[in-house]
């Protein structure tokens, strides 16, 4: 009898949910009206499954999980609807019963593991009081379990590094803590948010199998939030697609990717760059002369402190951030230059703008090094894309005048009417109307910002622009018509462009020839196609292997 | 392209204030209106100081000992009629609080301008160039900040009085004591302004403009000035109440201005000679104005740190 | 630890020079000294004889390192007009100013902080907002205002407390205490509350803007995810991290709760060093400006250089490097 009692419950575990959410709505009461952060969203988890969220930013999806593990920022709330634990409601908590349950039940993984542990305790304590707080076990005994879930999380000789500051680990390092830290009480449902999207590629594949092993081994079901499409393509079971608050489609991954049936989703894969994307082909074949050549380029960065610290003998610390660079780029045409953080792309970036004055080594355009001769054409014909559109416009100044500041500073016009009528060129081509010129930055999108940006690169008639992650910091949505308004300004004005990017695919799409930086160090180059169907060197390999790519359905 | 269009116009400067966060939490905030109301009143008394004063209390001709120590709302034994009392030189305590205004309010207001005219180059200064010359600036502003602003004031208005020759303290005072507070208050916006400038100067806008060849001057004042103005206004109000209250300190030491001439510090110096043998008024009054000027001001500087910080909205 | 400490120790003395050089051109060049020590009637002979003796003929280097080594020793010349060595009379006033700044030091840190936490922790609370206002009034209210208003009420109408001087004192040889007797302990309250009122303000309004800013930071928001008792996230996450970078300001403020007094001790008429200042400006005494100077410059760097050192032992971020990736 008790035996089948014991089955019965054990197939009712195995078919309830972990999680239901009934017809969750989320509203934050603001001064223009109520903001519906999510709209009657209704999903189950099954245990040991991993649910992929999919959404751009505003999709609702991050306050989804917020919403199930009761912490939601005031002044929003759960205005309808119900989260259900194991068919049992909680959403309704009183706050201290919620609390026990958090960590206990439902742990949580965040993005960024700089800031998600406290810099002044030892990462030991942190788990230790994790696993005290929830199970009756002893001071010597928590620290027993949390050695060895350091081990599991793949921290290399745990018994030692329990002892050390969160500053003491990388980024990398960090995460595997965090995840170490978010399964010490051994939850049923493991919410992990965006948990991969501030690492470099080569870690995030890491820490995802690690996520993936760790949840599986204790049973936990995961609840995947994330825009890369890539990475639920890797890892999830079923996804489900938001937007706007609401959820647009559910199903298995392999289906919604490969046969999306809502239009939303549709556009959305169509507009995901992939690694095995055809390669471009210009209107215009680029010339095969060089409009840029970079020859032997050098920067140290000097770490080695204040006068002080040499004066007490301090050996001095010299970073070549980059080392010992070369590569030219053909008039017409797209260089991709792709590495991770810190392997000097961006330092590079700003030697061939006149940002940083390179070490050694010179750049030269059309045959003069921009640091001597070409110094002052230099301002004119290169011009320069970034990353963060919030950033790169003047906040107090109004587009028009932001998009003419080239023509003024280079007095490249005379005259109020003259200078505006090129602004309103201008800002049509870049498909915004002219009366955007009298208004803030602030007033347009992350995408119309960009736009407003290459205008302004733009306005002095280039010759070559460099482009500095200029997508990373956009939707996928919004970076596919950045991407192609890019293309068709590159054909219809002849212009060369380095493009900067961590993102393979992006320049898998984008470039004509692609340059693999690792540590300052150029590894390989070549045209894209050869690159990335036949890499050469291991960690171009290492790459291209370990990014998350929507043509990787497990 | 579904962003080809907009279709919300550009709105014009007025339309943009009356629209804007700043003014909503205004609007939301009962005590900053009342604040606004009783620091702009103070300020318009003390401007018209000499067409609403009752009486001109610095004429020696309209002076009557025999005016003196009237208690409020009452008349004297010459028929003068005192809403707040008057002095013990027959003074009207009234007009001598609007006359002392204007003085606390000027060498203030001096002050802080002088303070933010040093700090805010500095600061943009010491913030764009960085090196040895940000490490110099900073650290002479870490040191003065750690001292209390009256005791630097005090400081070089002792160094004044030995430089200036005694015969010309009295017509100097004034704009000793707005050098003295200037430079004891121009470290924090030194500071504010320097960490805003190298917040602003790693910002991709400024890159965009050294790219194009922008010289460093007019990057610092067309991109980086106006970006820091919010923190630097809010100071300036804060500044402009710690400045109040620094005159009035000094002046109550018997170092500020003299009684000739006499700022709200003065009057409370003078008035509590006569706290203990009962003329109260002379003391109450000019205190509960300098209170109030500085409680309106340092409440109006409260909310604005408040609605300019983007993260509290 | 060591090289840190010497940095520091190096810093100090460098930032005890420049203040140095700028008493001593305060001594030597405003107004005159030779003028201001031998009064009018004095003749040119005694004029020249007294120059020489003071070594105003020497270089300008060696007067600055005579200057210094009296410094050291505690010898800052005469007072123009007490006719007293300045040593003599900043050590006979310095119990009583350091008695009245360590009693309202310590008033203002521990109600200033409690407060400060606990406003941090109920936002929303009337009480917070009760506190936070009157704290605005507290910064509005000049202290010599607060001085005179405690004295009228406490003093003149209620008549429970002294009104001025520090009552009976104990001479224990090397130092005059007024806190063991009745009169003395009495004497000290108005005073001490005075001076301590615009600090507290502004230490509890400091650890409630960093508490606020940290319990705003992911690890918070984690700490929550996992679980943890609000007690634990409140006072061991929140508040320890919230004192890292209270501790530096903090310790600055009270540094200098000892120059504020200058104020407390005019109104009060406290016998202190900080009244000795006000009295030596207003004749410009330069001598007493001088010694004064340093004085302050001197309390400022010891405990600048304990601060640093707390510091350093709070935040693991200090005191471990970076191990190697």
């Amino acid at each position: 009898m008790a035996e089948i009692m014991e089955k019965a419950a054990a197939t009712e575990a195995a078919t309830t949910p972990v999680i239901s959410v009934r017809g969750v709505t989320v509203d934050f009461p603001l001064r223009r009206g109520n903001f519906r952060a999510v709209e009657d969203v209704s999903f189950d988890i099954m245990p040991g499954e991993v649910l992929g969220v999919v959404g751009e930013s505003g999709a609702g999806k991050s306050m989804t999980g917020s919403a199930i593990i009761g912490l939601i920022e005031p002044p929003g709330r759960i205005t309808a609807g119900e989260v259900l634990l194991h068919g049992k409601r909680i959403d309704n908590l009183p706050p201290d019963e919620m609390q026990k349950l958090r960590g206990k039940r439902i742990g949580m993984v965040f993005q960024d593991p700089l800031t998600s542990l406290n810099p002044l305790y030892r990462i030991g304590d942190q788990i230790v009081e994790t696993i005290r707080r929830h199970l009756p076990v002893s001071e010597a005994e928590a620290r027993e379990r949390a050695i060895g879930l350091l081990r599991e999380a793949g921290i290399p000789s745990p018994e030692d590094r329990i002892d050390a500051y969160p500053h003491q680990f990388s980024g990398g390092m960090r995460q595997r803590v965090v995840i170490a830290l978010a399964l010490a009480a051994e939850p049923e449902l493991i919410i992990a948010d965006e948990p991969t999207s501030a690492l470099d590629v080569s870690v995030q594949a890491q820490i995802i199998k690690v996520l993936k092993r760790l949840c599986e081994k204790h049973g936990a079901a995961v609840m995947l939030i994330t825009h890369d499409m890539g990475v639920i393509a890797e890892t999830a079971d079923r996804m489900i697609v938001m937007n706007k608050g609401r959820i647009v489609e559910t199903g298995k991954v392999g289906d919604i990717i490969r046969r999306p049936k809502e239009d939303y989703t549709i556009k959305l894969i169509d507009a995901i760059p992939s690694i095995t994307d055809p390669i471009r082909v210009h209107e215009k074949p680029p010339a095969q002369t060089p409009l840029v050549e970079v020859k032997n380029l050098v920067r140290d960065f000097d770490l080695s402190g204040s006068m002080f610290d040499r004066l007490f003998g301090r050996t001095a610390k010299v970073v070549h951030a980059v080392d010992d660079v070369s590569f030219s780029i053909r008039k017409g045409s797209t260089y991709g230059l792709v590495g991770e953080s810190g392997s000097g792309k961006s330092t590079c970036a700003r030697m061939m703008v006149g940002l940083i004055r390179p070490t050694a080594g010179e750049v030269l355009l059309d045959g003069k090094d921009i640091w001597q001769a070409g110094a002052f054409e230099r301002r004119r014909k290169v011009q320069m894309i970034f990353q963060d559109p919030y950033a790169s416009l003047n906040p107090r100044w109004r587009v028009g005048d932001i998009v003419a500041e080239p023509i003024k500073a280079l007095g490249l016009a005379s005259g109020r009417g003259e200078v505006e009528d090129r602004v309103a060129d201008l800002l049509e081509r870049v498909r915004l109307d002219a009366a955007s010129m009298r208004k803030f930055p602030h007033e347009f999108s992350g995408g119309q910002r960009q736009r407003i940006a290459i205008a302004r690169a733009l306005s002095s008639q280039p010759e070559f622009i460099v482009c500095d992650e200029p997508t990373s910091a956009l939707d996928v949505s919004v970076q596919a018509q950045v991407l192609d308004l890019m293309r068709r300004l590159q054909d219809e004005f002849g212009l060369t462009y380095l493009l900067i990017s961590h993102n393979l695919a992006v320049v898998r799409t984008m470039a004509d020839d692609v340059g693999v930086l690792n540590q300052g160090k150029l590894v390989e180059q070549g045209p894209v196609d050869k690159v990335f169907d036949s890499p050469q060197d291991e960690y171009t390999r290492m790459l291209l292997s370990s990014v998350p790519d929507i043509s990787k359905i497990v | 392209m579904s962003e080809l269009t907009q279709t919300a116009k550009p709105k014009g400067a007025v339309a943009r204030f009356f629209d804007s966060d700043v003014w909503f939490s205004f609007r939301r905030s009962p005590v900053t209106i009342v604040a606004a109301t009783v620091a702009v009143s103070l300020v318009l008394a003390a401007l018209l100081a000499p067409w609403i004063a009752p009486y001109n209390p610095f004429n020696p001709a309209s002076l009557n000992l025999m005016d003196g120590f009237t208690e409020p709302l009452s008349e004297s034994m010459m028929g003068n009629y005192f809403v707040f009392g008057s002095d013990n030189q027959g003074r009207d305590v009234l007009s001598t609080i609007l006359y002392g205004s204007r003085v606390s309010l000027f060498v203030a207001v001096m002050a802080t301008l002088f303070a933010m005219a040093i700090g805010i180059s500095l600061g943009l200064s010491a913030g764009y160039v960085g090196g040895v010359y940000d490490s110099v600036v900073m650290r002479i502003a870490d040191i003065q900040l750690s001292f209390p602003a009256i005791l630097i004031a005090l400081l070089i208005f002792g160094v004044a009085r030995g430089i200036i020759p005694p015969s010309q303290h009295e017509s100097m005072a004034v704009w000793v004591l707005i050098i003295a507070i200037g430079l004891a208050n121009w470290a924090q916006f030194a500071r504010t302004v320097r960490g805003a400038t190298m917040v602003e100067r790693q910002k991709d806008y400024v890159s965009a403009a050294r790219i194009m060849g922008v010289n460093p001057l007019r990057i610092l004042v067309g991109h980086v000035l106006p970006n820091v103005l919010g923190p630097v206004l809010v100071i300036a109000t804060i500044g402009l109440a710690l400045a109040i209250i620094e005159e009035a300190t000094l002046s109550f030491l018997g170092v500020g201005v003299p009684p000739t001439q006499p700022s709200l510090g003065t009057l409370i110096r003078i008035g509590q000679q006569f706290l203990f043998s009962g003329e109260w008024w002379i003391l109450f009054f000019p205190a509960v104005t300098l209170v109030l000027l500085a409680l309106s001001v340092n409440l109006l500087g409260d909310w604005l740190r408040d609605a300019l910080n983007p993260r509290l909205r | 630890m060591l090289s840190f400490i010497l940095k520091r120790l190096v810093q100090s003395v460098v930032v005890m020079l420049v203040v140095a050089l700028i008493a001593f051109m305060l001594f030597r060049y405003v107004g005159d000294p030779v003028a201001s020590m031998l009064g009018q009637e004095s003749r040119i002979q005694d004029h020249d004889a007294l120059r020489e003796r003071l070594g105003l003929n020497d270089p300008f280097y060696v007067q600055f390192a005579n200057f210094i080594s009296n410094a050291v020793r505690g010898e800052f010349g005469i007072s123009y007009r007490l006719q007293q060595p300045v040593s003599e009379l900043i050590a006979s006033r310095l119990p009583a100013t350091i008695e009245l700044a360590f009693a309202s030091a310590l008033m203002a840190l521990v109600i200033g902080v409690t407060l400060g936490v606990m406003s941090a922790l109920k936002p929303r609370s009337i009480a917070t907002a009760l506190v936070m206002t009157l704290s605005l009034v507290g910064v509005s209210l000049p202290t010599f205002l607060i001085g005179i208003g405690l004295i009228y009420v406490f003093a003149v109408e209620l008549q429970w407390l002294p009104s001025f001087g520090r009552g009976a004192v104990v001479d224990l040889g090397w130092w005059k205490t007024g806190l063991l007797t009745e009169s003395g302990l009495r004497s000290l309250i108005l005073p001490a509350i005075t001076l301590s009122l615009f600090q507290l303000t502004l230490i509890m309004r400091l650890v409630r803007a960093e508490m606020l800013e940290v319990l705003r930071q992911d690890y918070i928001k984690f700490a929550r995810a996992r679980g943890l008792s609000a007690r634990t996230i409140n006072f061991g996450h929140a508040l320890k991290n919230t004192l890292v970078p209270v501790i530096t300001i903090t310790g600055l403020q009270l540094g200098s709760v000892i120059a504020f007094a200058i104020v407390t001790e005019t109104v009060f008429q406290w016998p202190g060093v900080g009244s000795l200042f006000v009295n030596s400006v207003q004749v410009v005494d330069v001598p007493v400006m001088a010694a004064y100077l340093m004085f302050i410059a001197f309390v400022f760097v010891v405990i600048n250089l304990i601060v640093d050192i707390l510091y350093y032992v709070v935040d693991p971020r200090l005191r471990i490097g970076r191990a190697a990736q």
